[in-house]
């Protein structure tokens, strides 16, 4: 998994919409018939309803930007992430990306309760897109952070929360992307842990091309970035320095 | 499985006056292709919609979840063949040379159950009661095929209820050579053209919606 020179991402005037689905219309039964009898039969055959999750969402991001996602719930960053990592093809609207994009927003994805701690590492790894032979290399200084000793041997079911979490930590902070996808949230274990998963997830970033993190966390978004883009409602409503973007998320919470 | 075959090879074989050292191989041979062509095409309809949180957190190739599917589907069939062996052992009814062109034959239902769990995976995205009319459709197939009853108990009438079922074929392919014979031409043909016409078409579906899997799920 090895780094490309120049990351950049470009987002042109993007739209993303969500169909949403009644029982009626997730049955091909009723949807055959109400189409077969011109909805004589059944008239539970609806226009489908679609929410607007992203409209003409233009951004562009260039090498070593570090940007965090502002909004409110349900504005969209989220929708973001997954357009950036290629989940959710839009609509309408051009991308281009260079460099591949790893989403770290559930950090157990993919681990399985029944398998070894080691299984896990290869498991979890190889979702993340390492190699058998980059895990291999990489399973040490993985087994070192996430301090189970021998516990690695044993399913991952018989740890506590706290330990499956470091874990998952330690594997998923193992990467070197170009492009880092982070959804609120991170962090993981006890106190004494989060420290040092703390220098941790800033060495990550320091080695990553391109952050993208959505947020609402004030005092981790000034530490990890510097550009931010606010959203509204699928919208987007500015982009620029940290303080002018969050001056304006500021007044709009109060204008409500 | 072994159980299954048991009893209905004994229930049935009775009930037809069957030779049992003809009838409980070929039962079980039958039972034991048909559940791996069955499970194949109901697993495949639920394959993406079980993957649901997978396919929403991280973009991975579609293909992989049909092939871990496939994979786990072919390893329970190679345990339970295991049953066919020792029906076969209990009734020293060795099969001939023959044998070996169920590898082949094994290989092609693959083919064609990748193609066919594919188109199903997308489309039951979308329609959440194609799995169970598949399902339904699935246990009906199993009496009209010949799996549980001989083809020649028909005495050469009706023969259409087996000719023009494709699974019938498919099944063929790997049951007959376990059973010492060669599958037919009409049965390599079918499956040859099955896997040719299933493939075009399913990837046509999965190039046009594709991309609509993640919002359906």
């Amino acid at each position: 998994m090895g780094q490309i020179a120049m990351a950049s991402i470009l987002l042109d005037k993007i739209s993303v919409h969500f169909p949403v689905y009644d029982a009626t219309a997730r049955s091909i039964k009723n949807t055959l018939i109400g189409s077969a009898s011109g909805g004589r039969v059944t008239t539970d055959v609806k226009a489908h309803v679609s929410v607007q999750a992203l409209t003409d969402f233009s951004l562009k991001i260039d090498h070593g930007e570090r940007v965090a996602l502002v909004g409110h719930n349900g504005a969209g960053k989220s929708t973001v992430l997954r357009v950036l990592n290629g989940i959710y093809e839009p609509i309408a609207g051009r991308i281009l990306i260079e460099g591949r994009s790893v989403p770290l927003f559930d950090m157990k994805l993919g681990m399985d309760p029944e398998s070894t701690g080691y299984e896990n590492i290869v498991l979890r790894g190889m979702y993340i897109g390492f190699s058998r032979a980059e895990i291999r290399e990489r399973t040490d200084e993985i087994a070192d952070f996430a301090e189970l000793g021998s516990f690695l041997h044993l399913p991952i079911k018989t740890y506590s929360t706290g330990m499956a979490a470091r874990l998952a930590f330690a594997i998923s902070t193992a990467i070197e992307p170009d492009i880092l996808l982070i959804d609120e949230g991170v962090g993981a274990g006890d106190a004494a842990f989060l420290e040092k998963a703390d220098r941790r997830l800033e060495d990550l970033i320091k080695r990553t091309r391109i952050l993208i993190f959505a947020s609402h966390n004030e005092q981790l978004v000034r530490r990890w970035c510097n550009k931010a883009v606010l959203l509204e409602k699928g919208r987007l409503m500015g982009v620029g320095p940290l303080d002018q973007i969050f001056s304006q998320y500021h007044s709009s919470l109060t204008s409500k | 499985m072994g159980v299954t075959i048991g009893s209905i090879g004994l229930i049935f074989g009775t009930l037809f006056g069957q030779d049992m050292h003809q009838f409980l191989p070929f039962v079980a041979a039958g039972t034991i292709v048909w559940a791996l062509l069955s499970t194949l095409i109901i697993d495949g309809c639920t394959t993406f919609v079980s993957s649901e949180s997978i396919i929403r957190q991280i973009k991975l190739p579609y293909s992989i979840y049909i092939f871990r599917m496939v994979w786990r589907n072919l390893i329970i069939f190679a345990h339970n063949i295991w049953v066919f062996v020792a029906t076969v052992v209990m009734f020293s009814a060795w099969p001939n040379e023959m044998a070996w062109l169920a590898f082949p034959g094994l290989l092609l239902v693959l083919i064609n159950g990748v193609w066919i769990a594919l188109t199903l995976a997308i489309f039951s995205a979308r329609f959440r009661d194609i799995p169970l009319i598949v399902t339904s459709a699935l246990q009906l197939l199993y009496l009209a095929t010949p799996i549980i009853w001989l083809p020649n108990s028909l005495r050469g009438q009706h023969t259409y209820l087996y000719e023009y079922n494709p699974l019938y074929h498919l099944l063929e392919l790997v049951r007959a050579p376990l059973l010492g014979q060669s599958p037919t031409l009409a049965n390599w043909t079918v499956g040859v053209v099955l896997a040719l016409l299933g493939w075009t078409f399913s990837f046509a579906v999965f190039a046009r919606y594709r991309w609509r899997i993640p919002y359906w799920i």
